[in-house]
């Protein structure tokens, strides 16, 4: 076997991906092989690091030196001055990890990574997922064989209870519950289910486990056939996450290959294999009963519950579906015991949380934070605030089922309860971030905009309810709001929510609600002022140009679209606002700021 | 013709290889629409009439789901992402920009048959928002203004 004495790790997330990490990794392979390293430096394609905002990221290993935005250029300088001489190039590093008297700052004390606590995201980044020898390496399957050879059935379920862990997928049921009730059903046949059909806008921690450690999830669900009594699994997956697919069908190749999947695994008569079924672009489909039907090959409606899945489920057979995260949580949960994830966290939400931490933020990514860590932690600790200088306004949770939380509960622990307390939810996980100029009723429309497309039309109230809702959003952020209409969507709202069949239905009300809590101002100011406190909605625009700034350079004439700005050269300028379209090119064009909106 | 016949039979293949497994419908469908490019009525009839099953179960899954396409889609399909993060950073100029380059409303294909545009659920590329896709190939951070050479670049 070759001493490998270095190691490039390049992200091959999908964030990085699409910045050219696989050209950087061509680049490293090509030039360590001409120059003769490749027997003592080792190239591996990773999983998400979680700081897309700095990609593609490359570490290397043993100094932990965390390249940041990097070119195909980039390298050859790389392998001459690092690899070579053993001098890390600072000029590249990711610019938090270089300490102001010069001096490198390990990964763990970057801002970023300082208080993220990483259970779930454990190994990506680390490992190669692609090569199951490497996640045994790291422990992994170890919890299966501790399972399958000295734990009953019971004593798995009563771990899992024990440990606190609820669903990550957003409703935070007791994943120890489940398992229990779906083994107290009686049937010769049982199936075990990943939900990997992560639909939430602004979500990627799903994804990002299957891309990053794909064998986690097959060893959680075998873990859990075991404690349930099932034989097949299926993992769920939206078909618009290709790397995550590919590299899930390589880790079950592989894991059948060892012998982990399949027939009487690690000799204890235990049999349990898997298949992927890929989503087609149905949002209802991360519904559970939807979820199912539409492994089954049908039309992937929601159906009333109960019967619950763990009685009747896929195929009509007693079934469990969990979230990826929830899986990733499991092995360790069972290495470590239930008292460590328990020691986690807050009284009733245990463990870890991963956020997709996107929108007007600086440090956009993935973090994974205890529970308990307050969102102000999230968002200026770890985030590094919103970018340009601009006010942080609200951050939302939850995705389409969430709300938006204002910046007066910048302060809450984030925990399940506290969340639904506060009018948003836990969610999958998405958490976006908006400044001063997002106007809060478009948001709204935005998310209603959403459901009304993503509601599978099997139930009244979500079908015709929800496309009310947002013809009257629709009205106000055109300015053609009436009075009575808060009201008229405050009822809506409320029936929907109570009336509803499933999931979608029964929390798509959630956007409108929180925020006529928090910005009932900015719906009156649209309603009763037609005017867009934030400077967002088209419609209520008007811009101007301030005679005393301008310098006549007519370059804003000459980009207006709707030929509405007249004026000399060298004179003041002036629109016409019964002509303009309020694309705002002027504005943009401007030189001098002479152009202003309100 | 010959080239509609081979179609015809790599869909035969996959049906033989699938149709014992449990569910069945929708992984045909989806080898179908790969095959074909999109699922025209013939290969609608043609997988009812394997699988024994009506073609309004195949039309009714058809229709439900956003990525089978019942019309032919053009070279290029460009996937303008309108996840919540896209969204607050402005791809929703980034798409009015499209519309205005090519002519055509969200949704629908160029006269030429060249570009398809569509307005698409969250990527997940969240970290490089606002991001589009032309086939398989990412653009993140985008603005406006890099549309047009953007598509100049498709259309040599």
């Amino acid at each position: 076997m070759d001493l490998i004495r270095s190691h490039v790790m390049v992200c091959g997330g999908t964030g990085c991906s699409s910045s050219n990490s696989g050209e950087i990794i061509k680049e490293f392979e090509k030039q360590l092989a001409e120059k003769g390293l490749d027997k003592e430096v080792k190239v591996v394609r990773t999983g998400c690091f979680g700081l897309c905002q700095a990609g593609p990221v490359v570490i290397v290993y043993p100094e932990g030196a965390f390249y940041s935005h990097m070119k195909v250029e980039d390298v050859t300088r790389i392998v001459d001055e690092h690899l070579i001489k053993g001098r890390v190039v600072k000029d590249l590093l990711y610019k938090e990890a270089v300490e102001e008297d010069n001096t490198v700052k390990s990964l763990e004390n970057v801002d970023f990574y300082k208080k993220q606590k990483r259970i779930a995201l454990r190994n990506c980044g680390v490992i190669d997922p692609e090569n199951i020898e490497e996640y045994i390496a790291f422990d992994g399957y170890k919890a299966l064989g501790k399972v399958l050879t000295e734990m009953t059935p019971e004593e798995v379920i009563d771990v899992m209870l024990k440990s606190g862990l609820r669903g990550r997928g957003g409703a935070g049921f007791p994943t120890g519950m489940k398992w229990k009730f779906a083994a107290a059903s009686k049937s010769d046949k049982k199936y075990v289910c990943c939900n990997a059909d992560e639909g939430d806008p602004g979500a990627f921690m799903d994804r990002s486990v299957l891309e990053g450690d794909p064998h986690v999830v097959i060893e959680a669900m075998a873990i859990a056939a075991y404690a349930i009594g099932a034989d097949q699994g299926y993992v769920y997956c939206r078909a618009e996450y290709p790397i995550a697919v590919k590299r899930l069908q390589i880790a079950i190749k592989q894991a059948r290959e060892y012998g982990l999947l399949g027939k009487n695994i690690f000799g204890t008569g235990f049999n349990f294999d898997m298949d992927v079924r890929l989503g087609a672009g149905a949002f209802v489909c991360g519904e559970e009963t939807a979820l199912m039907t539409s492994i089954e090959g049908k039309r992937g409606e929601p159906r009333p519950r109960p019967p619950f899945p763990a009685v009747k489920g896929l195929f009509g057979q007693p079934t469990i579906l969990n979230n990826v995260e929830t899986y990733a949580n499991v092995p360790q949960i069972i290495n470590n015991g239930w008292e460590w994830f328990a020691s986690m966290g807050t009284e009733k939400s245990k463990g870890t949380k991963v956020f997709a931490l996107g929108g007007k933020i600086c440090n956009t990514g993935l973090v994974e934070v205890p529970m308990g860590t307050t969102l102000r932690e999230i968002i200026y600790d770890i985030g590094g605030g919103c970018p340009n200088g601009k006010k942080f306004k609200a951050a939302q949770t939850g995705g389409p089922s969430g709300g938006c939380i204002p910046a007066s509960h910048l302060d809450i622990k984030i925990d399940y309860d506290n969340l639904t307390a506060i009018g948003s939810m836990m969610g999958s996980g998405g958490m976006i971030v908006m400044d001063e100029d997002n106007c809060m009723v478009d948001i709204a429309r935005f998310f209603l905009d959403f459901t009304v497309d993503e509601s599978c039309g099997k139930c009244a109230p979500c079908r015709i309810g929800t496309k009310r809702m947002l013809e009257i959003l629709e009205r106000i952020v055109e300015g053609k709001g009436e009075d009575g209409d808060i009201e008229k969507l405050e009822n809506l709202a409320n029936t929907i929510k109570a009336t509803a069949l499933c999931g979608l239905g029964q929390t798509a009300p959630n956007p409108v609600l929180s925020t006529l809590k928090y910005f009932r101002d900015e719906y009156e100011a649209h309603i009763y002022e037609k005017r867009c406190p934030a400077g967002h909605c088209k419609k209520l625009l008007t811009y101007k140009i301030d005679p005393a700034k301008c310098k006549g350079c007519t370059l804003c004439a000459r980009n207006c679209p709707a030929g509405c700005i007249s004026g000399k050269v060298r004179e003041a300028h002036y629109i016409d606002t019964t002509k303009c379209l309020k694309c705002g090119a002027c504005m943009e064009k401007c030189k001098f700021g002479a152009i202003s909106r309100s | 013709m010959s080239l509609e016949k081979e179609k015809f039979e790599a869909l035969q293949k996959v049906i033989d290889e699938l149709r014992n497994e449990q569910g069945a419908l929708m992984p045909i469908m989806q080898r179908a629409q790969d095959i074909f490019g999109y699922l025209p009525e013939e290969v609608q009839n043609y997988i009812a009439k394997e699988l024994d099953i009506p073609v309004s179960d195949i039309y009714g899954v058809a229709t439900f789901y956003a990525q089978f396409n019942l019309e032919p889609k053009g070279q290029y399909i460009i996937s303008v992402c309108m996840g919540t993060a896209c969204y607050v950073k402005g791809s929703q100029q980034v798409l009015d920009k499209l519309e205005e380059v090519l002519g055509v409303p969200a949704g629908r294909t160029t006269p030429d048959g060249l570009f398809t545009l569509n307005a698409t659920r969250c990527l997940g590329a969240c970290g490089l928002a606002p991001v589009m896709m032309v086939n398989d190939d990412v653009y993140g951070r985008l603005t406006p203004d890099q549309i047009p050479d953007i598509i100049a670049k498709y259309r040599q």
